[in-house]
């Protein structure tokens, strides 16, 4: 199943398919690691709902909704990686 | 000399590293150009002494921020003799995307492989000998923090700079090898330096790049035209970040093995993490954090001890209880002194005892001792006046603010050190978009309240260009440590003057600290809707693993800091200071003046021309004959806020010579140059001008909101970089300033002005929406064409 990443529950996990938004954002995207083949870790929401932090690359990164919006994954299954989340 | 430049990731430890192989021998300059700040310092311990040059953290060479830009150019244009490439070995896979891009220029590399510790406690290995091998340049484990393998990696550097190396990409394998390869190919025939970094940032369509190869350019056009990808279409940019993580974890990523099968693993800092940016927890705990820090810094009720005391009914004792005053209200021995630098019914926060054992015990009495030698000398009695009065007061007072910046200082580098920083845009960044900033611009700001200058300069990690305005604009609101002197002095002699000390100046204080808040609030947001509009910049920012700050870092950040201070104090403030006396002691016969024909100076005829000016501000022709001091002490603080205390010092001392001391309750000359808060100098002025509360409340805020200080507006310059937008942050200040006196001061006196104010404030609110919405037309001039 694909989704966007702001569509990601809290522990959800996924692999990057595509990365959209306009130049400057996708750029910003790609150079923090964030290409096709990436696996990203939806760990949590700031206390007001937005930003997002995500792990990836084996580092933590946040990102605002908007920005989530333009990255889409294939999700995996949330066993393993949920525990660490939780 | 030969010269090595530092590059790397944000946070992968460059500082540390900096700062264990140049030791002492740091110093913070400019970059040409763009201001950024540029640290260099030398290391000793090669067979010649090197230069290091420390670039700023970046994560790639793209040329949106502007760091990027400075580390790119001065790796191109500068051309160092090698580049120590330093890698965070806990986070391989994006700091080599850096990497991969470092390599491609023609320059000697060296990667230091960092924070091996943390990676070998967590039970993980990194084959660093494989990872030489696919890199092609030498790699070296290092602990910065620990000062190991660091000569080894000099010693490496120091063999590589003597080397040619031509650059290589980690590109050959994607479809865009054949093109990069012929616009190389075809720069080198223009003899362009570079010319695979060149080719690279070509095709990627980089435009800085587009503009200065206008002939290859039409090369890349038509490949691009013919060319398509399945996932990237036409998108190059993609394509080569793409192409460069790819090769990062087919080839790189397999050096690093990891203990735990586990793709994401939950670290000490993961669990600090939880509780800190907590969903409820998170924003609360910011809010202790941030008032610890100014309680620590400056209350005077430590913990509020002697509050509970006090409710538990066993208040403490003050000093003059426990019979260890005299009756003057003196210390009565030595031992007393220092303990009054800590307690006196209330136990001072730390912050506090080390300002007084900065100001009682050390400053105040070298200075005494020096004034005292002065006046012993025989001297005529203008030198020692000029010496006395002007240099040594004027010294003493701006050198007493040291220890509050510095508390503050330290408090933001611990903040900032620790990684907390970081999570405190996250928290915030939805409450800041709400005035078209991000959380980012919550740092730069804060740091306000230290100082402007490295706040203004911290500015630079906000990407947008249009943020960043806004945000150097209104940092200076943010009342710095060199305010609050202004506004101690101020409150207290309200406090002192108009209600017989009942009352609580800090209260004004605090009162005066929202103001400036609310205004720079106000600020953004009629910027942002009108000169300054724009999309909200993008929040993509790393949240660094928490640790434990290093001392040894601390103390490099506040050396730096006090380094600065200290020559500021002895440059541009001591003259400022002497100016300042020499105006108000000399008339334009040059004659010198008594204290209290002051009237008659020539900085009093100077300043009686711009009273008028403040007039609606509450200290202009309403005054009187001395009003003019105020004008003189707004504008002394356009040199330097501290100079507004030391003209207050000057001048206090003057009128006293004018009035009676009887119209003072009982403060005289000496008590004025005895008092460092310039209290007692503020109630000379009142008692000389009669000024009224709201006038005096209008001084303060007029003297937070205005054109800040010469370091702060050249910082100003410099970051802003666009000589227009420049001119017009200098109207900006004055027309904010201006209007935020005559509001506090018009509302003060008559309450009733409230209701015009607010008309003219929902007035302009309906136009702007009405413009932005496109129903109102403002024709702007044309400007001529040249």
């Amino acid at each position: 199943m694909q989704k966007t990443l702001d569509k990601f529950a809290i522990g959800e996990h996924g692999v990057v398919k595509s990365v959209g938004g306009e130049g400057k954002i996708k750029r910003r995207l790609f150079d923090m690691g964030i290409t096709p083949g990436a696996e990203i870790l939806l760990r949590k929401r700031a206390p007001l709902g937005d930003p997002l932090e995500i792990t990836v690359r084996s580092y933590e990164l946040s990102l605002r909704i908007t920005e989530a919006q333009c990255v889409t994954l294939e999700v995996r299954d949330a066993t393993t990686a949920g525990e660490a989340v939780k | 000399m030969k010269r090595f430049a530092l590059a790397g990731n944000p946070n992968c430890g460059k500082t540390t590293l900096f700062n264990s192989l140049t030791g002492a021998t740091a110093h913070v300059g400019n970059w040409p150009g763009v201001t950024v700040d540029k640290r260099d310092g030398v290391y000793k311990k090669c067979a010649e002494p090197v230069a290091i040059v420390d670039l700023p953290g970046i994560y790639s060479l793209s040329p949106y921020t502007p760091e990027e830009v400075i580390a790119r150019n001065y790796i191109l244009d500068e051309k160092p003799d090698c580049v120590i490439n330093i890698v965070d070995a806990t986070n391989l896979e994006r700091n080599l995307y850096l990497t991969t891009q470092i390599l491609e220029m023609d320059v000697p590399v060296v990667i230091a492989l960092n924070m091996m510790d943390a990676v070998e406690r967590q039970g993980d290995k990194i084959d660093s000998k494989e990872l030489e091998k696919r890199l092609g340049v030498p790699v070296i484990k290092i602990s910065a923090l620990k000062e190991q393998g660091l000569a080894e990696l000099m010693d490496k550097a120091f063999n590589e700079s003597k080397k040619q190396r031509h650059g290589s990409t980690v590109l050959q394998d994607t479809p865009l090898a054949h093109l990069i390869g012929d616009v190389r190919i075809a720069l080198s025939g223009q003899n362009v330096g570079n010319p695979l970094f060149h080719a690279i940032k070509l095709v990627e369509g980089d435009e800085l790049e587009v503009s200065m190869h206008k002939e290859t350019l039409p090369m890349v056009e038509e490949f691009k035209e013919t060319f398509e990808d399945e996932t990237f279409g036409n998108d190059f940019e993609a394509l080569v970040a793409d192409g460069r993580y790819k090769y990062i974890s087919k080839y790189f990523a397999p050096v690093l093995t990891r203990k735990s099968k586990e793709k994401f693993v939950s670290t000490r800092s993961d669990r600090a993490d939880k509780v800190l940016t907590n969903r409820w927890a998170g924003i609360p705990i910011f809010l202790v954090i941030l008032f610890l820090i100014f309680h620590l810094t400056f209350s005077e009720n430590f913990l509020f001890i002697s509050t509970f005391a006090e409710w538990a009914g066993n208040p403490l004792p003050s000093l003059g209880d426990l019979g260890l005053l005299t009756e003057e209200g003196d210390p009565i021995n030595y031992g007393v002194r220092w303990l009054a630098t800590i307690y006196d019914g209330t136990i001072y926060s730390p912050g506090v005892i080390v300002n007084n054992i900065w100001n009682d015990m050390m400053v105040g009495e070298l200075f005494g001792w020096i004034q005292g030698l002065i006046e012993g000398s025989g001297m005529e009695a203008w030198a020692v006046g000029l010496l006395n009065n002007g240099i040594i007061e004027g010294l003493g007072a701006v050198l007493s603010f040291l220890p509050p910046i510095l508390t503050l200082f330290l408090f933001f580098s611990i903040l900032e050190d620790s990684g907390y920083m970081a999570r405190i845009a996250f928290i915030l960044d939805r409450m800041f978009r709400r005035f078209g900033l991000s959380g980012r611009s919550f740092l730069p700001m804060i740091m306000g309240f230290g100082c402007s200058v490295p706040a203004m300069i911290n500015t630079r990690t906000l990407a947008d260009d249009k943020e960043r305005t806004a945000t150097v604009r209104v940092i200076p609101f943010f009342s710095c440590g060199a305010k609050l002197p202004i506004l101690t002095a101020v409150a207290g002699a309200i406090i002192l003057h108009f209600t017989n000390g009942n009352g609580s100046a800090d209260l004004i204080t605090y009162a005066m600290y929202l103001l400036g808040i609310v205004v720079a609030i106000v600020s953004v947001l009629l910027m942002r809707a009108t000169t300054l509009k724009g999309e909200t910049p993008p929040f993509i920012m790393e949240l660094p693993a928490y640790h434990a700050p290093q001392f040894k870092n601390l103390m490099a950040h506040l050396w730096d800091k006090t380094k600065h201070f200290v020559k500021k104090a002895f440059t541009i403030i001591l003259a400022s200071t002497i100016l300042i006396w020499v105006l108000s002691h000399f008339s334009f016969n040059w004659k010198l003046l008594d204290d209290e024909q002051i009237n008659e100076s020539i900085l009093a005829s100077v300043s009686m021309l711009f009273q008028p000016l403040f007039t609606p501000l509450g200290f202009g022709s309403q005054l009187g004959e001395y009003g003019w001091v105020f004008v003189v002490a707004a504008v002394a603080g356009l040199i330097a806020k501290e100079n507004v205390i030391s003209t207050f010092a000057t001048l206090g001392a003057c009128l006293m010579a004018v009035l009676n001391v009887a119209d003072l309750g009982g403060i005289t000359v000496d008590a004025i140059y005895a008092d460092d808060s310039g209290i007692s100098a503020v109630v000379a002025m009142i008692a000389a001008t009669n000024i009224t509360v709201p006038g005096l409340i209008s001084f303060i805020a007029f003297n937070m909101t205005t054109i800040p200080c010469f370091a702060a507006v050249g910082t100003a310059k410099s970051e802003l970089g666009n000589k227009k937008r420049f001119n017009w942050t200098l109207v900006f200040w004055v027309v904010a300033s201006y209007l935020v006196g005559a509001i506090v001061y018009t509302i003060g006196s008559w309450w009733w002005t409230l209701f015009i104010w607010l008309a003219v404030v929902a007035g302009v609110t309906c136009l702007i929406v009405l413009y932005n919405k496109g129903k109102i037309k403002i024709k702007l001039p044309k400007r001529a064409s040249r």
